[in-house]
């Protein structure tokens, strides 16, 4: 059964000049889609993929990072909007190219879907009042 | 049928008045029509919530022992830089002030993470406010140097006093470029990509008054989460713009300056804003009660989101470059509904100003009546009308001959 999924993948140092995403293509059969990377050098590097392929492959994929000593986290967890300063006006809307927010018709609050959330970061600077905040 | 705001105001004392948003009077009206409506219903609270620029408080800090006198010398709060071209300690922190260090648009946009409104949401919320400053020095004030922790609850006073809030109306920004702008509007994507709008539309004050038959001097208002006052119109307060048959500006038109005693606002309707690639600016909620004295005010707040339209303008061109020519007209029916088309396209909208936070204004401005907490108050003076001529002018440059 074939699954795409989103995660973000942390490099300790000792990895960060080694190749190993590409082995997720070459010996696992899977697809990646780099939504995001930082590396800068002396300190850890981060990734965030989506990863697609047989659920198989994609759990020995996973398998392999883990034991390679990749740190690994579900996407959905990154990006956190501080519901304190969040006024709802729905700035953010039209700028998050995935669609991760909706203005609910009936309270006019607006909606954030962390699923659809690709960490992409355009929301953080982009809201008013500062209320995206993006954790790693 | 008509009602005094002292009779209004008896039967609030007494708590039998009735109170409804500018939101819930729209069915109401619908429901019990016109003439029915105006005999039972006594008040119709607005609400807004959205940034605007024209905003800032001045405090008086209190002496110090020697003296200081800071007019005409530097204040800093939090590195912010406040005006000081007032007697001694009193100093003024507007919300668009940026430390001198920001580095602004350098490499644009500029974030703008912190600047005066944010200096005023700390206040407000209690927050210890660095403050530095140096002075010239005097007999009569020697002191040259200050450097000292302050908080809202220590200082004489601190007064909100906003220049321009709460636009009767205001554009819809669009870019027709192809690259992204960074606005006060906020960020628009090239070609269309998007457009932003900033009004509460059907329960926005001015619009639910819109020849200020009821809002002028001296009407009592929720300023920031506590009481406050219309002062004076605001600046840019333009009353002779194009009108619907109902009487609803088309273009943005009247303004408030509005003043209240910051000590008793809260952080939650007075929150420092950041507009990426543009500068910071403080995000402040009103909300303006207006007295059902005659039918036809009534009717005035009946008015609906169908009934209020606004212009759709082009950011990278004619904005800038001040061209009265406008991409069209839409509704705030048509922007709430998620999108609307403009030269044929359909364009996602999206709102600076927040609804919901608006609703939660009204409603709170309701309850306070309902409690008998909040009476309301004839203004003393009108503000300027159509009747005024008052039109918004351009600055005439003359260029200066040495």
């Amino acid at each position: 059964m074939p699954v795409s999924k989103r995660v973000v993948l942390h490099f300790p140092k000792r990895l960060v000049d080694r190749p190993i995403v590409y082995r997720l293509v070459k010996d696992y059969d899977l697809e990646f889609n780099i939504l995001k990377a930082l590396f800068t050098q002396d300190a850890e590097g981060l990734m965030v993929l989506e990863i697609s392929g047989a659920q198989e492959d994609y759990d020995r994929g996973i398998r392999y990072l883990t034991e390679s000593g990749v740190r690994i986290q579900s996407l959905s967890q990154d990006v956190i909007r501080n519901e304190e300063r969040c006024t709802h006006c729905g700035a953010c809307i039209s700028i998050c190219p995935t669609g991760a927010f909706e203005l609910a018709p009936s309270t006019r609050r607006v909606n954030f879907d962390n699923e659809k959330c690709v960490a992409c970061g355009q929301c953080i600077k982009a809201c008013p009042p500062r209320a995206m905040e993006l954790h790693f | 049928m008509t009602k005094t705001i002292r009779e209004i105001n008896e039967k609030i004392q007494a708590g039998k008045a009735v109170v409804v948003t500018a939101e819930e009077i729209i069915d109401v009206v619908k429901e019990k029509g016109l003439k029915r409506a105006a005999q039972e219903v006594d008040v119709v609270t607005t609400g807004t919530f959205g940034p605007m620029c024209s905003s800032g408080a001045y405090l008086n800090i209190g002496h110090t022992k020697p003296r200081i006198k800071l007019g005409g010398g530097r204040v800093y709060l939090n590195d912010v830089p406040a005006y000081t071209g007032l007697g001694a300690v009193d100093i003024y922190i507007g919300a668009n002030a940026l430390p001198d260090d920001d580095p602004r648009n350098r490499v644009h946009p500029g974030e703008f993470n912190y600047g005066g409104g944010h200096v005023i949401e700390e206040l407000v919320a209690g927050k210890d406010i660095r403050l530095t400053a140096t002075a010239y020095g005097t007999d009569c004030y020697p002191r040259r140097r200050l450097e000292t922790w302050i908080n809202i609850k220590d200082i004489n006073e601190a007064v909100l006093f906003n220049p321009r809030n709460a636009y009767q109306n205001y554009n819809v920004a669009v870019n027709l470029s192809d690259r992204t702008l960074y606005t006060y509007m906020g960020v628009l994507k090239p070609h269309l990509g998007n457009a932003n709008y900033s009004s509460a539309g059907q329960l926005s004050p001015l619009l639910n008054d819109p020849y200020y038959k009821t809002i002028g001097i001296g009407t009592k208002i929720f300023l920031g989460g506590g009481v406050g006052f219309v002062a004076w119109h605001g600046t840019q307060h333009n009353p002779n713009v194009l009108r619907t048959e109902k009487g609803v500006p088309r273009r943005a038109a009247g303004t408030l300056a509005v003043i209240g005693d910051l000590k008793q606002m809260k952080p939650r309707w007075l929150l420092g804003t950041s507009m990426l690639g543009y500068g910071c600016t403080l995000t402040v909620g009103i909300g303006i009660p207006i007295p059902i004295l005659s039918e036809e005010i009534l009717q005035y707040t009946a008015v609906s989101d169908e009934d209020i339209f606004a212009p759709v303008v082009d950011y990278s061109e004619a904005y800038p470059q001040v061209k009265s020519d406008i991409l069209g007209e839409v509704s705030y029916a048509q922007l709430k509904s998620g999108k609307i088309t403009v030269l044929g396209k359909e364009v996602p909208t999206a709102s600076l100003s927040s609804y919901s936070r608006a609703v939660e204004v009204a409603t709170t401005l309701k309850e306070w009546i309902l409690r008998g907490e909040f009476l309301l108050t004839e203004p003393v003076a009108p503000l300027p009308g159509v009747e005024s001529g008052i039109t918004l002018k351009p600055l005439k440059e003359r260029p200066i001959e040495e």
